[in-house]
């Protein structure tokens, strides 16, 4: 059974489409990261999920309960971290959990899970607080804490770290690992890319409503074979290139050699040789692996050269 | 499926919301009829026959009673749920397995529950004026049932259909205050010139006070069957409407 399934799904706001003909499966268990650039669709995708948006064509389910025609199951299945710090007045941290977990249908029985949340979370000095009184990051953690209430086994988390300092950040990172350990799917947006990098096992790109890019992270990181050779040149260097390496060279910032280089048709043993043969010495070398930002970049940005 | 208990905890939520802030939501509307009562009784002499037997005092508790559940019951639902849709935490209650028909009852719940209490208060408060009996306990529970849960469905209709607060505070002083000041709580309708006088069978509030009225005292202008018959109309499709816009997801489910 899949944690999600979604089959052409689109989405029109007059006459804006914001998703059209999305389609994707993620595996129970998965840890999982939608990214793309601001309204490229993301959230729409997350808040049809979650029964805020209807979708104007094709289906989406959570753990096989199609989110209109089976939305109670769905929601039951579903926790969802929103994006926006909202949250109630009128009642405490405990208050809200209370409710939240009441409108799941929990009642007394539910308590123990509660308050095992708040001490995961380190919310125990702010239960009875208004959330009026805490800061960002507590709040986030609050709003993470209400998603939880009733044990859902998928999870989205929608910029789960926007405005959170770097300590608080890492705790939540570990916090959603416990989580995924311990068997529920997460699935997360971000635009902090090192992150879905280092944790995130599958990967999905948005741009403008279309599914740019869906595969395993090392899959996605292997479709761009550029990388970077930076040399830190000797006083005594010859500054002249052979030709075939002089059409690979990226910039020359004042001592140093910046080169482009293939990832499998420029052994890096090869470079190196031809650059000694021309009388080119250096000091230092170092090589750039590109990352999910550079893979990131390429796609998002493929269409806008236009 | 019904989510019982999800419901009965949403109907606790908008009752114990208006409880936390209970000088506001439940002793000001008190207060205020109290002033109404100390002014009509200071300057009006209460010899004058209303109704027959009813002098002007007694006439105006239960229209005062009905005119304060009626803008209590609205205040409910549309500031509970207007404030939840400004702040973004209603989506806290639409992402869980709670149905529109079960977000209806829980609000419109809540406001016959404020709307009762607060109708309560008055009649408590006016003991100090005037002894009022309740002679018909049972009609005038229905009759403030229908009253109450009619405002809390409109209260429901403009929280969604409003985009600011302004909107909401537009439909309560251009039509709910004007329709219940126009109702006959003030005067008896028979006084009135015979445009105005065919003009209040149109207004809805006119058969809640009349009621009302005869549920407290035994004497009204129409009968209180066709009270009841107009307010469970007037209830049944203000009720239809927010249904409708809840089954729409309008403003609330893009």
């Amino acid at each position: 059974m899949d944690a999600v399934s979604i089959k052409n799904l689109g989405k029109k706001y007059g006459s804006l489409k914001a998703l059209s003909e999305v389609s994707m499966t993620i595996a129970e268990g998965a840890f999982f990261a939608l990214l793309g650039p601001n309204g490229a669709g993301k959230s729409t995708l997350i808040n049809i999920l979650a029964g805020l948006t209807r979708a104007t064509s094709g289906a989406a389910a959570v753990l096989g309960y199609d989110v209109r025609r089976q939305w109670r199951k769905s929601r039951y299945k579903l926790g969802v971290v929103p994006q926006e710090l909202a949250y109630d007045p009128f009642f405490t941290v405990r208050e809200m959990l209370t409710l939240q977990s009441g409108y799941f249908g929990l009642g007394a029985e539910n308590r123990p899970w509660l308050d095992q949340l708040i001490a995961a979370l380190g919310l125990e000095d702010k239960v009875d607080s208004t959330m009026n009184h805490l800061s960002g990051g507590m709040k986030r953690r609050v709003l993470i804490a209400q998603a939880l209430v009733h044990r859902p086994p998928v999870v989205i988390l929608d910029e789960p770290t926007a405005g959170v300092d770097v300590a608080l950040r890492l705790k939540l990172w570990e916090f959603i690992r416990g989580l995924n350990r311990k068997g529920h799917t997460i699935i997360l947006t971000t635009h902090y890319l090192e992150e879905a990098e280092s944790m995130c096992e599958k990967i999905a790109i948005l741009d403008r409503g279309r599914v740019v890019a869906l595969a395993p992270k090392d899959e996605l990181l292997r479709r761009y074979t550029w990388r970077q050779l930076r040399l830190q040149l000797t006083p005594e260097s010859a500054v002249v290139l052979p030709s075939a390496l002089e059409q690979k060279k990226e910039a020359a910032p004042q001592g140093e050699l910046l080169l482009r280089l293939h990832r499998e048709q420029d052994p890096i043993g090869e470079v190196l040789a031809a650059l000694d043969q021309s009388g080119i010495k250096f000091s230092d070398l170092r090589i750039h692996e590109p990352g999910l930002t550079e893979v990131y970049t390429e796609l998002t940005e493929a269409g806008n050269h236009v | 499926m019904f989510n019982l208990y999800g419901l009965y905890i949403l109907f606790a939520r908008e009752v114990w919301r208006f409880l936390k802030v209970s000088i506001q939501t439940i002793l000001t509307p008190v207060i205020t009829v109290l002033l109404y009562l100390l002014i009509f009784s200071s300057i009006i002499s209460g010899s004058r026959e209303m109704l027959p037997g009813v002098n002007y005092l007694t006439f105006l508790i239960p229209g005062l009673m009905v005119m304060a559940m009626l803008q209590n019951a609205f205040a409910n639902s549309s500031s509970s749920l207007f404030q939840a849709r400004m702040n973004g935490n209603v989506v806290f209650i639409l992402l869980s397995p709670i149905s529109d028909f079960e977000f209806y009852l829980a609000f419109v719940g809540a406001s016959v529950v404020r709307g009762v209490l607060v109708g309560f208060g008055v009649w408590l408060a006016a003991c100090f004026f005037a002894l009022v009996p309740i002679r018909h306990p049972f009609y005038a529970l229905i009759l403030a049932f229908f009253c109450c849960g009619s405002l809390g469905a409109l209260g429901l209709v403009s929280a969604i259909i409003a985009d600011k607060w302004d909107h909401i505070s537009a439909f309560q002083n251009f039509v709910i205050v004007p329709f219940s000041f126009l109702s006959g709580v003030f005067f008896s309708i028979s006084d009135l010139p015979l445009f105005w006088q065919k003009a209040s069978f149109y207004n809805p509030f006119f058969y809640f006070v009349d009621g009302f009225r005869y549920t407290c005292l035994g004497v009204s202008e129409v009968s209180v069957l066709t009270s009841l018959s107009v307010g469970a109309g007037f209830f049944v499709l203000s009720s239809f409407w927010a249904l409708w816009l809840l089954h729409r997801g309008y403003n609330l489910r893009s």
